[in-house]
């Protein structure tokens, strides 16, 4: 199981990292922004992308679409991890098909439970 | 930008001179006119909108004054002789908060430096202390063997003496997380004269607006301004007043249970 996380701070980067890791995730990369998270993502191999809205450059929500436009990508678990909480872009985001949405400020107890809703709904 | 249908606070915002110089001048005016002197009203004229002009330019003028000074102002607290020099150099507050967004960040990188230290020394010892509680069993069971004793013996001294290292290991990193939260002293001082300067830049600006709005009024310009509207897509960070706003989730409860009225 290889997980990109994309969020343009480094500290949220490795707070992420770490929770993956207690949850057994270990085979993880970073990205800060979407334009860097996309050519990763095409080169392949990644099986979960976690990413958050808001970064300089392309957004996490272009990211998103970005994935569900590419023949290769499009089935990929997408999981937005973000402090943006409006109730459109909530909305938004389902529509454009995220798998799973976690506002920040988060507990490692929701992570686990978001990403093992989405592993399930896979499987 | 709304014009000002207080007639009141127009008043009252202009100064008593200028408001005595325009009542005169118009007086003036009506009077030249009315006894058919045009070359003299024209001259009328051009005063008044000297004076218009000139209370606009005195206006500006002091509103530059007082925004100079809240910059000038903006100075921070600090501990240290270095400091003093660092923020010195600091003079204006987009620096002051790109200091703040560091001192944040290494403070966050110093904490999950050390907690990640100190996870590790958890768990082995959670580790060695399970694999000792299952020999421990064993040996109440007397299921161990002479041998088998003798090593155990010597395992738990092993264990008693690294644990004394361990849990010096865990305390002096809890303490020094302890420390790496001392920014908070530093960022909140920064934070608090950023704060004081936005409150008075945007009085500032609030009376730039109804001068403006005053401008529009004496000239009758009417401004055409378009609505803009926030796309949902675009990016707005964290929400201060979540509670108090219907169009905002309060947390991830919300989050859910949107997301399950949507199908999820």
């Amino acid at each position: 199981m290889k997980i990109l996380i994309v969020d343009d701070f480094s500290t949220m980067r490795r707070i992420i990292k770490n929770l993956l890791r207690d949850l057994g995730f270990s085979n993880t990369d970073e990205a800060d922004d979407g334009n860097t998270a996309l050519p990763m993502l095409k080169s392949g191999k990644y099986d979960f992308l976690v990413t958050d809205w808001n970064m300089p450059g392309m957004s996490g929500f272009d990211l998103l679409k970005a994935v569900r436009a590419d023949e290769n990508l499009k089935t990929l678990p997408v999981l937005m991890v973000t402090a943006e909480a409006k109730r459109d872009q909530i909305v938004a985001a389902a529509q454009a098909g995220v798998n799973g949405y976690v506002v920040k400020p988060f507990t490692a107890a929701v992570l686990k439970e978001k990403i093992e809703k989405i592993f399930e709904r896979i499987q | 930008m709304a014009l000002m249908s207080n007639s009141n606070k127009n008043h009252r915002s202009l100064d008593p001179e200028v408001t005595e110089q325009l009542q005169r001048q118009s007086a003036e005016l009506a009077e030249s006119v009315k006894a058919g002197d045009f070359a003299q009203a024209m001259t009328v004229i051009n005063e008044l909108s000297e004076v218009r002009d000139q209370s606009l330019y005195r206006e500006v003028g002091r509103l530059t004054r007082s925004l100079h000074e809240a910059i000038r102002n903006f100075q921070v607290d600090p501990r240290s002789a270095e400091q003093q020099e660092a923020l010195s150099k600091m003079t204006d507050a987009s620096d002051r908060l790109e200091y703040v967004v560091r001192m944040t960040s290494q403070a966050a990188n110093r904490t999950m430096d050390l907690v990640e230290e100190t996870m590790p020394v958890a768990h082995t010892v959670r580790d060695e202390a399970s694999a000792l509680r299952d020999e421990w069993q064993r040996l109440r069971r007397r299921e161990m063997q002479p041998s088998e004793f003798r090593e155990l013996y010597g395992r738990i001294d092993r264990f008693f003496a690294g644990l004394t290292t361990d849990a010096d290991t865990i305390y002096n990193n809890l303490s020094e997380i302890l420390l790496a939260q001392d920014f908070q002293d530093l960022t909140g001082q920064v934070i608090q004269k950023v704060t004081t300067l936005v409150k008075e830049v945007e009085e500032q600006m609030l009376s730039l607006v109804v001068m403006a709005s005053h401008v529009d009024q004496i000239t009758g310009t009417v401004h055409q301004i378009d609505e803009t509207q926030v796309s949902a897509e675009q990016g707005v960070g964290p929400q201060i007043k979540a509670d108090e706003r219907e169009d905002v989730v309060s947390g991830q409860d919300d989050v859910d249970d949107l997301l399950s009225s949507l199908g999820f």
